[in-house]
């Protein structure tokens, strides 16, 4: 409303003033009742659209996961802990070591190579940047068994590299780098290092640079402006990839199959083994349902840390 | 777990039989379904024996294929057979006829002249014989291994290995390496201080062991490509790895040596045909024509009077009468019996 009005001599006017006030309240009323019928349109058809996806994560999720608890907590047709139980066993603790282990070696050597990778790709300009980053994602592009062979070829005893390096005079016994614990990493870092590069590198280039030229201004040498500004704006995208790729590592199978020689067990091959050699569904399904609550863990307790949307909103 | 075992037995076996139904539009009186792994072997078993069958008794015989005794217990158990014979690995064999899988075997139709006692059984009649050897790739050896104890023996054998990761036959393979005959080596394994002998054997090799192979295959790369210096392999395998142009070696010594056998799922629905067919089969004859298509051995040793196979074929074949006196034979009782708490203990062995 505007200046008050004249109450003596404008009465008519104030009347008329009031009316159309009263007049707009009604239309401000309805188009308020307008706008939220047409909210709740939205979110019925966002709804009604979204029903599918929703239904297939329901029945292709929830009940296989619902199904395999259940399948877990029977054995011999009745209600039994033996699954579980059987976990606690010196052999299946060992797996699930080392499983944690690798995942974690693997997730801090990918953060080690990615996070200089994914700061120069974000420095860059758009065009180079796209350029490089195809590199990166061509190997992501092929299948993962193929890549596992050719490391296979790679790194054997009689393989190229170890070829190379005795003819370079560097070794002169060929070094073991495949069917073992270390040709398992370089496999398994080599598939997750695009997990890695892609959250952080988004995550890299929201952060504003200009930033460090105030950081400098103020006195800061490039190293501090780094740590104290940069390396802190860059936290979700570390946080986002890391747990990617932690995640992903933990249910790997493929690699350390075939280049762990047999002495890489982890907790997928472990469930393979169970289900498909055994016929054992129950302990099959309890690996499975530990490695989930496990994984449901890490992401609550990442969510105690950080605040786990500002995690996802850097992937 | 029985209870969930048999409603997916039953669901699989509900599908296999469907599918086994919508394949086959009439079952005729003189046809019976014959399975087994598949690949190149099964192609070989049609050419050697289903072939002549089919002529001689002018029936149909198809076929289909399995991976293992889950499938046929399934079909058992759901009480939905689709299969007359099935081919198994003989530890399967031993662990169905336990499990009472199969229909007893008549042996007044099928002949078991020329076969060993541990070939055959109630329900089931052995069908090939296999071998796992030990190989070696000369290439980066100076010395040749010629015996388990050779293979343990690290300083005089220097060298990879590989072994196969499973305990069905490293077992027998460490006690033999220790010194115990061949012989001696199952009554040995049924004590638990001989299963300790056979661990604590293992346990002096393991540092040595470059890969635990899982795979046939992948046992046949590992010596092509000198990953290993010396290996256990099954015998075709290395035939294939030699026949590509690697000097690779193998020797019978001290082998293991393992049969597929032959069997009639409990319920089959033309089991008195089947009886007849299993008893052609199973003929010297017909045994003698399987090696001309892949280096398996015949379970009769009446096959090699046949005058089918050649003197090539008889020197590099499992069971070749100078072959199959070196080997140790599989026993399957034992490992249908003890296999599950062998095998934990295995997987505890590995994890170490």
């Amino acid at each position: 409303m505007t200046a008050a009005p004249d109450t003596t001599t404008r009465l008519p006017r104030a009347r008329e003033a009031e009316g159309d006030t009263q007049a707009r309240a009604r239309e401000g009323d309805t188009q308020a009742r307008r706008i939220r019928r047409e909210e709740l349109r939205d979110r019925l058809s966002l709804a009604a659209l979204s029903l599918p996806a929703l239904l297939l994560v329901g029945v292709l999720v929830f009940l296989p996961v619902g199904w395999l608890f259940g399948l877990s907590l029977v054995s011999e047709g009745q209600f039994s802990f033996i699954h579980y139980q059987r976990l606690l066993e010196p052999a299946y603790r060992n797996i699930f070591s080392m499983t944690f282990e690798i995942s974690f070696l693997v997730t801090a050597l990918a953060l080690l190579l990615g996070y200089p990778l994914s700061y120069l790709l974000s420095q860059m300009p758009p065009r180079a940047a796209a350029l490089l980053m195809i590199l990166v994602m061509l190997p992501f592009w092929t299948s993962i068994l193929v890549r596992t062979y050719a490391w296979m070829v790679l790194l054997q005893r009689r393989g190229l590299v170890n070829g190379w390096l005795i003819d370079l005079g560097l070794i002169d016994t060929p070094l073991r780098l495949v069917n073992n614990y270390t040709g398992t990493v370089i496999g398994m870092l080599h598939v997750m290092l695009p997990f890695m590069v892609l959250p952080l590198f988004s995550s890299l280039r929201a952060v504003d640079v200009s930033l460090m030229r105030a950081a400098s201004s103020l006195g800061a040498g490039p190293v501090k402006a780094f740590w104290t500004v940069f390396f802190p704006l860059s936290l979700p995208g570390v946080m986002a990839g890391s747990l990617l790729v932690f995640v992903l590592c933990l249910g790997f199978y493929v690699t350390p199959a075939l280049l762990g020689g047999g002495k890489v067990i982890m907790v997928s091959m472990k469930i393979q083994q169970n289900a498909a050699m055994y016929f054992d569904w129950g302990a099959a399904s309890a690996l499975g349902v530990v490695l989930l609550g496990v994984t449901v863990a890490l992401f609550w307790l990442l969510g105690r840390v950080t605040r786990i949307e500002r995690v996802f909103g850097g992937l | 777990m029985k209870h969930a075992l048999s409603a997916s037995a039953a669901l699989m076996a509900g599908g296999m039989s469907l599918a086994g139904m919508m394949a086959l539009p009439a079952l005729a009186q003189d046809s019976l379904t014959f399975t087994s792994y598949g690949g190149t072997y099964q192609e070989a078993q049609r050419k050697a024996l289903l072939d002549p069958v089919e002529e001689e008794m002018g029936i149909t015989i198809r076929e289909d294929t399995l991976t293992g005794i889950a499938e046929v217990r399934a079909q058992v158990l759901a009480g939905a057979v689709t299969w007359d014979i099935v081919d198994l690995g003989v530890n399967d064999c031993a662990l169905a006829q336990a499990e009472g899988l199969f229909e007893p075997l008549d042996y007044s139709i099928i002949s078991t002249e020329g076969f060993k006692d541990t070939a055959y059984a109630e329900t089931w009649a052995g069908t090939i014989y296999y071998s796992t050897t030990l190989a070696y790739n000369p290439e980066y050896l100076e010395a040749k291994p010629q015996s388990w104890a050779d293979f343990w023996d690290v300083e005089n054998f220097p060298g990879a290995r590989a072994l196969q990761n499973t305990p069905g036959g490293n077992l027998e393979i460490a006690l033999m390496a220790d010194g115990v005959a061949p012989e001696d080596v199952y009554p040995m394994l049924e004590t638990p201080e001989g299963i300790d002998r056979a661990f604590a054997k293992l346990e002096e090799i393991k540092p040595d062991i470059a890969v635990w192979w899982t795979t046939g295959a992948q046992s046949a790369q590992l010596i092509a490509d000198g990953e290993v210096d010396m290996e256990s392999i099954w015998n075709g395998r290395l035939d294939a790895v030699k026949a590509s142009g690697v000097p690779a070696e193998q020797t019978f010594n001290q082998a293991i040596l393992a049969l597929d056998c032959l069997a009639i799922p409990k319920g089959a629905p033309n089991k008195d045909l089947a009886m007849k067919v299993l008893g052609r089969i199973l003929a010297p004859d017909l045994q003698a024509n399987l090696p001309a298509l892949i280096n398996y051995g015949p379970t009769t040793s009446l096959a090699f009077d046949e005058g089918k196979i050649t003197e090539e074929q008889t020197a590099i074949s499992p069971s070749a009468p100078e072959n199959i006196a070196l080997q140790l034979p599989t026993d399957p009782d034992f490992w249908a019996a003890n296999r599950p708490a062998i095998q934990e203990r295995w997987d505890a062995f590995m994890t170490q």
